[in-house]
C-alpha cells in the first residue's frame, strides 16, 4: 500500500535535515505504529506524505499503491486515497462543517471520475457515521472545528475519515489531548474502519492508544530514521523502559 | 487659509459641466444655490486633499466621463427572488414605464423633481440639509455638487411599517453616461422600510442619499454595486438618527474601476443604533474606497462599522473610518473593524481608522488587519480533497461573510452570497 524508501527531507526555510533516510512498507490492511521521542521527525513524515508546504525532499521517495505521492498536490493525494488525521485540527471560521465535508468528498470523487453524491445521500451518510462517533447535529452545523473541545476535534477527524473512506490513513498523535473515554471512542471509530483494503499508520508517543488500536507492526523512530521494527511487544517495551534503552541498543 | 486657485476653478468647472435641472420651487432653488456656494467655498476635490489621499478623484471630476463598456448580463437581478417594489433608472434617469407604480402602503414615493417643484413639501427639511450637516468638519465637495445640480432621484416619505422592500435598479445602457441622482428619505416616528439598490448605474455615477430617521423608526438598506468593469461611482449617504431609531446599511461591491462610498451618520437622539457594513471583491484595476464618519452626539447609542475587502491582481482597497464622540455623548458603544484579504503581492489595502472622543464614559474599539489566505486552513481543506481554487474560494467567502452577517434578512444575505459565489466562479473559469 504505502512504500517509503530512503526518504530524506529538510526544512525549506533553514538548512536543517529532519528525515535522514526513512524506509517503511505498510501492506494492505495492516496497522503500523510509529513511536519515538520528541523531535524524531514523526510529524514531519506525516506532513511530507500529505503534501504540506515548507519541506524539501532531498532524496528518496514515497508511493501509494505504486503512484508517486510526492509529485502530487495535497488534493490529488487525498483523491488517491491518503488521509492525514491532524494532531492539531485547524479551526476554519465561516466554513460550515457539512459544506466542507461535502465539497471534499465530491472533489475526490470528481478527481477519480466517479459520480458526485447528492445532498440527500450525503446527509444520510454523514448522519449515520456521526451517530457512531457521538457527534451531534449541532456540531455538524457549526463551522469547521470552531468552538470544538480537543476531544470533539479528534472525533471530527475520525468522522471525516469515515465519510471519505481513504485507503491509507496516517494518524498524527490522534491520542494527544484526549481523556480515556474520548480515546476509546476514537479508537472504536478507527477499529470500525479497519478492513482488508485499508491501512493505518499510527503515530504516537504512548503505548496507551495501541491498547485500543492493535498494531501489526511497531517502528521506533529516532533522529530522522526508523531505528527498530518489531511486533506489538516493542510498544510495551517502550512503555516499560522508555526510549533510552532502545536507542542505546541501536547506537 | 485661502483656497488654492485650481480648487476654485475645479468647483466652477464642475458646476458649469452639468445641465441646470428643471426649475424647482423657491426653497429648492435656494437649496441648490447654497449648495453651489458651499462647493465654491470648499473647492473641488484634488489628490492633495487629506481626504483623497488614498483615492485619486481626477476621473470623477474630469470634464468628460471616461467611457465604460456594458457587461453582458444573464438578465437576472440579484434581488429577483425578493418580493419588492421596483423602480428603474436608466443611465440615471427614472424610467416609469419599466417601473412598478409608485405606490406602497405606509409610504409615498415621488420623483425628486415633483418634490422639489412643490411650494410646500416635507423634503425642504431634508434636501441639502443633512448633506450640509455632514460637511463639517470634513468637506465633501462631490456631495455639495450633487445637491446643486441633481434633477433625478426620489423623495420617499415613510409613515408606517412598509412590508415590501423598495428596490432601485440602476441600469447602464450608454457607455458614456454621466449620471447624478439624489434621494431624500424621511421616516416618521416608528416607521420602517427596507431599501434595495443594485446595478452599475452609469459610466460615471454621483449619487447622494439623505435619510432622516425619526424617533423609533427603522431603516434597512442593502446595496449591490456591480458589475460593469469600467464603471466609476462616488456615493454619499447622510443619515440623521433620532431617539431609539435604527439604521442598518450593507453594501456589496464587485467590479468597477473606481468606487468611493461615503457614509456620514449622526446620532441626535439617545439609545439609537447604526450599522454600516461592506464587502467587496476586487480584481485588477479595481479601486474601492469606503469612507465613514459617525458622530455620536447623544447618550447610549451604538454604532458598528464592519468592512471586508478581498483583493487580487493588483486591486486596491481603502478604508477611512472615524468615530467622533462629542462631549456629553456618554455610554457610547462604538465598534469599527476593517480587514483586507490580499490574494497576491500586487494588491494593496490602505486603512486609516480614527477615534476622536470627548466623553469619559464610552466604549470604543477599532481594529484593522491585512493579510493573505491562511496557509494552515488552505492545507487542511486541500488535504481532504478540496481542490485548491475551491478551498481558496471557501476561505474568501468565509472572510467576507463576517460583513454579510450584518444583513439581518436571510433572503437578502443569501442573495449577496450567491452573487459573490458567482463572481468567484466566473473568475475561476476565466482563469484569473
Amino acid at each position: 500500500m504505502l512504500e517509503i524508501s530512503n526518504l530524506h527531507v529538510k526544512l525549506e526555510e533553514e538548512d536543517k535535515q529532519i528525515l535522514k533516510g526513512v524506509d517503511l512498507s505498510v501492506g494492505a490492511g495492516q496497522v503500523h505504529a510509529i513511536m519515538g521521542p520528541n523531535g524524531s521527525g514523526k510529524s514531519t513524515l506525516s506532513y511530507v506524505l500529505s503534501g504540506r508546504d515548507g519541506y524539501e525532499v532531498t532524496e528518496g521517495g514515497a508511493t501509494l499503491e505504486g503512484q508517486d505521492l510526492l509529485d502530487m498536490e495535497p488534493e490529488e493525494r487525498a483523491a488517491a486515497g491518503l488521509f492525514l488525521a491532524f494532531q492539531y485540527p485547524v479551526e476554519i471560521p465561516g466554513v460550515g462543517n457539512m459544506t466542507f465535508l461535502r465539497t471534499a468528498l465530491n472533489g475526490q470523487r470528481r478527481a477519480r471520475g466517479e459520480e458526485e453524491v447528492n445532498a440527500a445521500e450525503f446527509l444520510k451518510l454523514v448522519r449515520a457515521r456521526a451517530k457512531e462517533l457521538q457527534i451531534s447535529d449541532e456540531m455538524l452545523k457549526r463551522p469547521v472545528n470552531v468552538g470544538f473541545s480537543g476531544g470533539e476535534k479528534k472525533r471530527n477527524e475520525i468522522l471525516q475519515m469515515a465519510v471519505l473512506e481513504p485507503k491509507m490513513c496516517v494518524m498524527d498523535e490522534t491520542d494527544s489531548g484526549l481523556d480515556v473515554d474520548a480515546m476509546k471512542l476514537v479508537a472504536d471509530g478507527v477499529n470500525a474502519l479497519r478492513s482488508e483494503g485499508r491501512s493505518f499508520l499510527v503515530i504516537t508517543h504512548y503505548q496507551r492508544l495501541l491498547d485500543h488500536i492493535k498494531p501489526d507492526v511497531v517502528h521506533i523512530m529516532a533522529d530522522g530514521r526508523i531505528v527498530k521494527t518489531g511486533g506489538p511487544e516493542l510498544a510495551l517495551e517502550v512503555e516499560k523502559n522508555g526510549y533510552a534503552d532502545i536507542l542505546e541498543e541501536v547506537a | 487659509m485661502a483656497l488654492a486657485q485650481p480648487k476654485i476653478d475645479l468647483a466652477d468647472a464642475l458646476l458649469a459641466r452639468h445641465a441646470t435641472p428643471a426649475a424647482g420651487a423657491k426653497w429648492a432653488e435656494t437649496a441648490r444655490r447654497s449648495a453651489a456656494e458651499r462647493l465654491r467655498a470648499m473647492g473641488g476635490p484634488v489628490r492633495r486633499d487629506e481626504y483623497w489621499k488614498y483615492t485619486d478623484p481626477s476621473s470623477l471630476t474630469a470634464d468628460v466621463a471616461p467611457p465604460a463598456a456594458l457587461m453582458e448580463r444573464d438578465g437576472t437581478s440579484i434581488f429577483s427572488q425578493v418580493d419588492r417594489l421596483t423602480i428603474v433608472f436608466v443611465d440615471g434617469v427614472i424610467d416609469l414605464a419599466q417601473s412598478d407604480a409608485l405606490a406602497l402602503e405606509g409610504m409615498t414615493i415621488e420623483p425628486l423633481s415633483d418634490a422639489l417643484g412643490a411650494d410646500i413639501h416635507w423634503a425642504q427639511s431634508v434636501y441639502g440639509a443633512l448633506e450640509t450637516r455632514g460637511q463639517d468638519p470634513v468637506p465633501r465637495p462631490l456631495a455639495a455638487l450633487n445637491t446643486a445640480v441633481a434633477g433625478q432621484g426620489l423623495a420617499i416619505h415613510v409613515t408606517g411599517k412598509v412590508e415590501k422592500p423598495v428596490s432601485l435598479v440602476y441600469l447602464h445602457n450608454d457607455v458614456a453616461s454621466d449620471a447624478v441622482i439624489h434621494h431624500v428619505i424621511r421616516l416618521d416616528a416608528g416607521a420602517e422600510m427596507t431599501l434595495l439598490e443594485n446595478g452599475p448605474a452609469a459610466a460615471r455615477f454621483n449619487k447622494c442619499m439623505e435619510v432622516d430617521v425619526a424617533d423609533g423608526a427603522r431603516f434597512h438598506h442593502v446595496r449591490a454595486q456591480g458589475r460593469d468593469h469600467e464603471r466609476r461611482a462616488v456615493t454619499h449617504m447622510f443619515a440623521r438618527l433620532g431617539e431609539e431609531s435604527s439604521f442598518k446599511s450593507f453594501t456589496l461591491t464587485v467590479n468597477g474601476v473606481l468606487t468611493r462610498n461615503e457614509a456620514i451618520i449622526e446620532f441626535t437622539g439617545d439609545n439609537a443604533h447604526a450599522t454600516v457594513a461592506g464587502a467587496c471583491a476586487g480584481d485588477g484595476t479595481f479601486h474601492h474606497d469606503d469612507t465613514v464618519f459617525i458622530t455620536h452626539d447623544a447618550v447610549n447609542c451604538e454604532s458598528r462599522q464592519v468592512y471586508k475587502k478581498v483583493l487580487r491582481n493588483g486591486a486596491t482597497g481603502a478604508f477611512q473610518g472615524k468615530i467622533l464622540v462629542k462631549a456629553g455623548a456618554q455610554k457610547t458603544d462604538g465598534y469599527q473593524i476593517s480587514q483586507g484579504l490580499l490574494l497576491d503581492e500586487e494588491s494593496q489595502f490602505l486603512a486609516k481608522p480614527e477615534l476622536e472622543i470627548y466623553a469619559d464614559d464610552v466604549a470604543c474599539s477599532h481594529g484593522s488587519t491585512v493579510g493573505a489566505v491562511d496557509e494552515d486552513m488552505l492545507f487542511y481543506l486541500t488535504s481532504r480533497g478540496v481542490p485548491r481554487h475551491a478551498a481558496q474560494d471557501m476561505l474568501v467567502l468565509a472572510f467576507l461573510d463576517e460583513a454579510i452577517q450584518e444583513v439581518e434578512d436571510e433572503v437578502l444575505a443569501n442573495a449577496i452570497r450567491n452573487r459573490l459565489g458567482g463572481w468567484l466562479e466566473r473568475r475561476s473559469n476565466s482563469g484569473l
